[in-house]
């Protein structure tokens, strides 16, 4: 009895809470970014490759109008527009043409973009990170320690928009034209619903969303151009945990997976982290393929 | 007696189409017209191209020869949302309803449209649910619950939101119970007398002939055949072999 | 095929192999280490093709077998003295096989656009777990070793030259084509190709086609591991850079712009990236991948089959 009691005594629980906190900040951000990705891929059946770097460009309008305007709600505003029009004309561009094709095209489309995506935000802004400041400072304690609140405002404002999300999708007539045009593109068109525009229209939210969690990451991080490509790959593993077009569960991965790295980290370094990230993802591939979350079909 | 409408003054006319599915040539030229406000019949056995033949007119399939035209105006190769806007309404064989739609959802895919006030949606609902009562009383259920008949209903109830100058049904009563498919029957009834035409693909020959004014049989992607529904004479040894009786 | 098409064929193929062979002894060093880049790259492309463009598996694995058998080559260089050609040749192989049988085995259950997804995060592994341990790979710093002789144990031992070398790389990768192009068209091949067309047709008449999937995985990842050890070779050192999932990305680009399915395409569309790369550089310095880039979408969207699809039947007969 004694020995258990002293196990339990080592058992680090501010640190385990304060991870839990930080797992889920990470988390719900995450879910920000791979909504937007599985929102794609379940409409369009377009894995977008470049999803990280809208992330990314995101992030750099947020410091752009942030430098000219001086507010940070401004900027997550203005990137979300800037980059959703931007993903409207790289859809119309580069995707459109492809839409009869085989769905493998538009992961080499779509990865093609990022790399273009990338290097053109190392050419325009540099190598070196920048920083988007915090809207606002000011800790509350947990625990022994000042616990920021901004972070939890970035947790609450990406369930925000998810929710949002979700309530658009439920209600309003853009929301039934997307719901309709996935179950049954052909038969939606004869409905006449413009289903081009509405699939420019999903890519357009996807990107849009993806500036968001960049703006909102901005001031855990550094914003550069690579920070685009460590996202992308565990949003797809959120993706594909979660269970492929499977909104809510991408929103469960999401928070699953963050909260497991979190707590790995309090052991192992952040880099050997995301190991679990991987791990997850072989286990589901092995046992759940259809996504964790996901009851399996029958 | 209806006469056949000239190309000139037909609503739907569809000229020396050709229509390929992948390498394959289903139709071979076919040519009919549709007259504003008629109810005009397309019979034949499986597979001489009836469907393609909507699929082509609604814009689903792309002819790679010949012309289909819209009170006068050429819609060959539009997409199909353009001619769903134009007045063009598609009832597709399966009905294929937005099954994880509610009822209400299914119909507001075709009610949502611009220009239309709210006034005007409602009397839309009000006539579908006069016409379609079993629609009224599930209208929050999703459309994958709704049995066969219902569905069928729903498919046409929900192409009538577009407030269509044509309707294409397709096989509206395969699968159905007798005593829907009276009701189909009154359905179509029901559009004529509201001026809607319709271009009536069936298996379901004695239906056919008393809903249509006029009739087509298609054999091997052509119109072999071409009369009045009245004229039609059912102990003709060939028609007998288009249709498969 | 026709007589006079396989005279054709086999004629170029003899004046291109005249020309690669005279080309060290006529180029400035910097073009001649370029050439023999340039046909690594190629190997590596070409094992790719075998499942993207035979067995119509698009994969972005590519960069963990390719890494594998450079720091397999580099294990063997390092721990057992006197360097041993080899030995290098055989940990180089041996580890990429392993990620092959790794890789081979999820990727038989997941279609398409999952598999290709998953052989991305696989690659991810590979390099995360090569840049964490630094004291066996050195990290991010990578590992630095000597290049061993050309030997036969028992019966010579030369050094390289860097002519020597180069005709070495030559050797490999035309014999690794040629050994390719007979499997292609073997019986095993035309399987292959099937399972590209149409998998499910081809389960239904009874191939079990997840092994064929599994073995193409492996050859692709075993000759992917050469192109590694060749590398290895060439520059005398490894670093996780190689094993990042980007490189597998270029790959991919080698592939569409030389034109799937036809083995030679890929080391052409890797000549042409990495020309385009060398004189884009000169303008645009390190943003050359924003043209290039933007050329690989172009391509993707109006000339899908490649610089050599359009030879595609006729290089495969």
């Amino acid at each position: 009895m004694a020995a258990v009691l002293e196990i339990l005594s080592t058992i680090p629980y501010d640190q385990i809470l304060i991870q839990t906190v930080n797992g889920i900040v990470t988390g719900m951000i995450l879910a920000l970014v791979a909504s937007g990705l599985t929102l794609i891929f379940g409409i369009m059946d377009v894995v977008n490759f470049a999803h990280g770097e809208l992330f990314m460009l995101g992030a750099y309008v947020g410091v752009i109008v942030l430098a000219a305007t001086g507010s940070f709600w401004l900027a997550l505003v203005g990137a979300t527009l800037v980059v959703a029009l931007l993903g409207a004309a790289l859809q119309i561009v580069t995707l459109r043409p492809l839409l009869g094709r085989d769905p493998l095209t538009t992961i080499l489309a779509t990865f093609g973009i990022s790399l273009v995506l990338q290097n053109y935000a190392l050419w325009q802004f540099g190598p070196v990170a920048r920083k988007i400041g915090e809207p606002f400072t000011g800790q509350f304690t947990l625990f022994y320690l000042d616990y920021p609140w901004y972070r939890i405002v970035i947790a609450l404002l990406s369930a925000a928009i998810i929710g949002a999300l979700w309530l658009f999708l439920k209600f309003g007539t853009w929301g039934i034209w997307i719901r309709a045009t996935t179950q049954d593109r052909v038969m939606a068109q004869a409905m006449g619903i413009p289903v081009p525009r509405v699939l420019t229209g999903v890519f357009a939210i996807g990107a849009g969303m993806a500036a968001a969690s960049g703006v909102l990451f901005g001031p855990l991080v550094g914003v550069n151009h690579v920070m685009g490509v460590d996202w992308v790959l565990k949003a797809f593993i959120v993706v594909v945990v979660g269970g492929m077009g499977n909104l809510a569960g991408s929103i469960a991965a999401a928070i699953f997976i963050s909260l497991l790295e979190a707590y790995a980290s309090l052991w192992v370094s952040p880099a050997q982290a995301v190991i679990v990230s991987f791990v997850v993802l072989i286990l589901t591939l092995l046992f759940r393929p259809t996504g964790l979350f996901v009851p399996t079909p029958k | 007696m209806s006469a056949v409408p000239t190309p000139a003054e037909a609503l739907v006319s569809v000229d020396n189409i050709h229509t390929y599915y992948g390498k394959s040539h289903i139709l071979h030229g076919v040519t009919l017209h549709i007259g504003a406000g008629e109810v005009v019949g397309l019979l034949g056995r499986n597979g001489v191209g009836k469907s393609t033949t909507l699929k082509t007119i609604m814009g689903l399939a792309r002819p790679s020869q010949g012309e289909v035209r819209l009170a006068g105006r050429a819609i060959t190769g539009l997409p199909a949302h353009k001619l769903a806007r134009l007045g063009v309404g598609y009832v597709p064989e399966d009905r294929r309803i937005f099954r994880f739609l509610t009822v209400m959802e299914n119909l507001r895919t075709g009610l949502d449209r611009h220009g239309v006030t709210s006034v005007r949606k409602q009397e839309l609902l009000d006539k579908v649910f006069t016409y379609f009562p079993v629609l009224a009383e599930r209208r929050q259920q999703p459309g994958g619950t709704l049995s066969g008949g219902e569905q069928q209903m729903l498919a046409i109830a929900r192409a009538m939101m577009l407030e269509p100058r044509i309707i294409l049904l397709d096989e509206p009563t395969e699968g159905l119970m007798p005593r829907m498919v009276s009701q189909i029957g009154q359905i179509i009834g029901a559009l004529h007398r509201d001026g809607v035409a319709i271009l009536l693909v069936e298996q379901n020959v004695p239906l056919t002939l008393e809903a249509s004014e006029r009739i087509y049989i298609m054999e091997k992607g052509l119109v072999r055949h071409h009369c009045t529904a009245s004229d039609i004479n059912v102990n003709d040894a060939a028609i007998r072999q288009y249709l498969g009786v | 095929m026709s007589r006079r098409r396989t005279a054709v064929y086999w004629t170029g193929f003899c004046v291109l192999l005249g020309l690669l062979i005279i080309a060290p002894l006529v180029l400035p060093e910097f073009w001649r280490r370029f050439l023999t880049e340039i046909l690594i790259w190629g190997l590596l492309a070409m094992s790719s093709d075998i499942l993207i463009g035979y067995t119509g598996m698009v994969s972005f694995g590519h960069s963990a077998f390719f890494g594998l058998g450079i720091y397999g080559a580099a294990a063997a260089l390092l721990s057992v003295a006197p360097p041993s050609l080899l030995l290098a040749l055989l940990f180089g192989l041996v580890a990429a096989a392993a990620a092959a049988a790794f890789v081979a085995y999820f990727s038989t259950r997941l279609r398409d656009i999952y598999f290709a997804i998953t052989t991305l995060i696989f690659s991810q592994i590979f390099y995360v777990i090569i840049f964490t341990w630094t004291e066996v790979t050195g990290g991010e710093n990578g590992l630095t070793f000597s290049r061993p002789p050309l030997a036969i144990p028992g019966l010579f031992s030369v050094r390289f030259t860097p002519n020597t070398l180069h005709w070495f790389v030559l050797g490999v990768v035309v014999l690794s084509y040629l050994l390719l192009r007979r499997i292609t068209q073997s019986p095993f091949g035309m399987v292959l190709q099937s399972i590209r067309e149409n998998e499910a047709r081809t389960r239904a008449i009874g191939y079990p086609v997840e092994r064929y999937k599994m073995v193409a995985v492996m050859l692709s990842g075993l000759f992917a591991g050469l192109a590694g050890v060749l590398y290895a070779l060439q520059n005398q050192f490894a670093a996780p850079d190689f094993v990042f999932f980007l490189v597998s990305g270029e790959v991919v680009i080698f592939n569409v712009i030389g034109g799937i399915g036809t083995l030679v395409g890929p080391i052409v569309g890797a000549a042409f990236f990495l020309l385009l790369r060398e004189g884009l550089s000169r303008f645009f310095t390190e943003y050359y991948l924003i043209p290039v880039g933007a050329i690989f979408v172009a391509m993707v969207i109006f000339m899908p089959q490649g610089l050599l699809g359009f030879a595609r039947r006729w290089l495969n007969e």
